[in-house]
């Protein structure tokens, strides 16, 4: 697409100010040459996009306002994320669908998988096939897999990405890592030094910058604030401190995180692909098969859509003792099988280990706000 | 005078009061819950002003149920999960597994060392709740109390919709099919066996297993549970009372002066 074919969506006049100001940004960023890649999933090597000069940004929604559109196409009874990524983009309300070159999905779960096929009639969707177990013929899979997605930005763009190009992207996406990672292991500190609520809120923002050695500096200038507020202002109060598990959650902030910690609780860990999971490991920087470094790295993402699973379940007991957890709290949207089904193991690892443990299924509408507030007062009563 | 803990739950259908005097149950009374819970509180101020329990110094209140926060004259609320874990295991005088069916929502509640450790509650719809019996009991022209004893004369028929709505529409068949009104009665309070029994499957039961709530009042419902469970259900004759009793309780432990806790 070159610049003087960008158009704005026709019912740009109609969109709320802030909405208009994202598609604005967007396009002048278009303008201005920028590639665009929309992606929906922490398994996907953001570092080919940024070796291929291309900016990677994330399409997973967290809002309830674009459902009622997918559900023209869509079941009810889907994923409330699936539903709400597929609503934005049907309904042309989203500045990052919208001015995507093109975007990338991947077989991780069956409602995403199949949601992709019909993605495509609005933008090119371009789908990687991800294994879901971690043996050799796996790792060997996904590494062609991880080389085609390569030639396939190479392809569209008209480039020929160099090996040293992925291995400086690398380096930078490493860099980051280590930044947001420690970022949450402020998590750790007792008391907390900060609410779960503005922590995940804060990832959020900034997420996806062209400038990521800025966003490293922000975050670590941040991280070194907090610390030292922390250290000179150290309180004993004595909240329950809980983890947070299961689907990426900032569709349900408001009503279960914010909700939680005003009942008196701090959320001090998060388990989940939008919090600490994907940061856990880096990228083999020693590794001479820049591919294969790649490919381990991504095929070790301890989410729910693989099979076996046992990694979740390492992680989650290293950081109940690590943040001093007092309880679990798992989130599982509404129909998210694998989350659901595996929530079984969750639950007995954790009442194992003597900790309290609450399941909340949970989709991104209010109707269960009262039902749920009155379920984490009492999880929070079970651990006074 | 010795301090009064007093425990209101205000739910969905009814709200029940009881007062503890040091260790001693003085005063229980239920009342209808009206179109406003901050009205229904208003009356049991009233009523316990009427029967010598005046809100005051000496006298804690702990507010529970669905309209816990309406009750703007307590020293506390706390939740109905806790309440009847707590009262629960006073009625019961050991360690149990809780199970509340309520007017808007079910509840399983495991007690352990004397207090709620975790719990399952049903899903945002009623099946498997009071409601839904009352919704059915509408139905067939009875109240509650005639529609277990409809269904104990009864041969359940099958109500297999797990959506109130649906259900409903199946029981209107049966009734437009000429079916016997007391098999149709077996039917409706088979589905909610079922549902409950599943809520507790899911959950996980211990050895002792109590009803609470206004259901427990009826035989035949707990009669029919503790087959589908294959084991004991005990009712207290005091279980619709438990979460209030929970409240009061809590109120006694926590909120007591030096003084009252050398009564109690
Ligand atoms: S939960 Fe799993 S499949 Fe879903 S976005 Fe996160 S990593 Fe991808
Ligand atoms: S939350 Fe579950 S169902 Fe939804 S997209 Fe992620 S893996 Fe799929």
């Amino acid at each position: 697409m070159t610049a003087s074919t960008l158009h704005l969506p026709t019912d740009f006049e109609t969109y709320s100010e802030a909405r208009r100001a994202g598609f604005l940004r967007m396009k002048a960023l278009k303008e201005a040459g920028a590639r665009v890649v929309g992606i929906f999933c922490t398994f996907v090597p953001t570092e080919l996009i940024y070796a291929a000069g291309a900016l990677p940004v994330g399409l997973c929604a967290y809002s309830e306002e674009p459902i009622a559109a997918a559900e023209a196409d869509l079941p009810r009874n889907l994923c409330p994320l699936i539903k709400a990524s597929y609503g934005f983009a049907r309904s042309d309300t989203c500045p990052y669908f919208y001015f995507s070159d093109f975007v990338v999905g991947e077989t991780t779960c069956d409602g995403k998988k199949k949601m992709f096929e019909l993605l495509g009639r609005y933008k090119e969707t371009y789908v990687m096939q991800l294994p879901h177990r971690r043996d050799d013929a796996a790792l060997a899979f996904w590494r062609e897999q991880i080389l085609a997605f390569q030639r396939k930005l190479e392809d569209f763009y008209g480039i020929s990405i160099s090996e040293a190009e992925i291995r400086t992207a690398i380096r930078r996406k490493n860099r980051e890592r280590r930044a947001l990672k420690a970022f949450l292991e402020l998590g750790k500190l007792n008391p907390a030094p900060m609410s779960g609520y503005e922590m995940g809120t804060r990832l959020d923002a900034g997420s996806f910058s062209f400038d990521l050695e800025g966003r490293c500096r922000e975050i670590e200038t941040r991280t070194a604030q907090v610390r030292a507020a922390w250290e000179c202002g150290k309180t004993s109060r004595r909240r329950p401190r809980l983890l947070v598990t299961g689907c990426p959650n900032a569709g349900v902030r408001e009503k279960i995180l914010r909700t939680v910690e005003e009942l008196g609780a701090d959320v001090v860990a998060f388990d989940t692909c939008n919090g600490i999971r994907e940061k856990l490991l880096p990228v083999d920087e020693e590794n001479p098969d820049v591919y294969d470094a790649l490919a381990r790295k991504y095929l070790d993402i301890h989410c729910s859509v693989m099979s076996p699973n046992d990694g979740r379940l390492a992680d989650l007991g290293q950081m109940l003792e690590e943040y001093a957890v007092d309880g679990v709290l798992e989130i599982v949207l509404q129909s998210c099988h694998t989350y659901a089904v595996e929530s079984f193991w969750i639950r007995q690892f954790v009442e194992a280990r003597g900790r309290s443990y609450l399941n909340l299924e949970t989709d991104y509408s209010q109707a269960d706000t009262g039902q749920l507030t009155t379920r984490l007062a009492a999880f929070l009563e079970t651990m006074e | 005078m010795m301090d009064e803990y007093i425990g209101i739950d205000l739910g969905s259908t009814a709200a029940k009061v009881v007062v503890l005097r040091g260790k001693e149950l003085v005063e229980r009374f239920v009342l209808p819950t009206g179109w406003s819970s901050r009205r229904t509180a208003e009356e049991i101020a009233c009523r316990l002003a009427q029967s010598g329990h005046s809100l005051g110094p000496g006298r804690k209140v702990v507010a529970t149920g669905y309209g816990r926060q309406s009750v703007d004259f307590a020293d506390r609320s706390v939740t109905e999960i806790t309440c009847h874990g707590r009262g629960g295991r006073y009625l019961m005088g050991r360690d149990c597994t809780v199970v509340d069916i309520g007017g808007q929502d079910t509840k399983v509640i495991t007690v352990e060392r004397g207090t709620a450790s975790s719990f399952l509650m049903n899903d945002k719809c009623s099946a498997g709740t009071g409601k839904f019996l009352e919704i059915m009991a509408n139905r067939l022209a009875v109240d509650l109390p005639e529609l277990f004893t409809l269904a104990a004369a009864g041969k359940p028929l099958a109500i297999s919709s797990v959506c109130t709505v649906f259900a409903e529409s199946e029981v209107v068949g049966h009734i437009g099919a000429g079916a016997r009104r007391e098999d149709i009665a077996a039917g409706v309070v088979e589905s909610v066996v079922q549902k409950v029994a599943g809520l507790c499957t899911r959950h996980g039961l211990g050895q002792t297993v109590a009803l609470t709530g206004g259901l427990c009042d009826s035989s035949y419902l707990v009669e029919r549970l503790s087959q589908k469970l294959g084991r004991p259900v005990c009712a207290h004759p005091l279980g619709r009372y438990a979460g209030a009793l929970g409240a009061a309780l809590i109120a006694r432990e926590k909120l007591a002066t030096s003084e009252g806790k050398r009564d109690a």
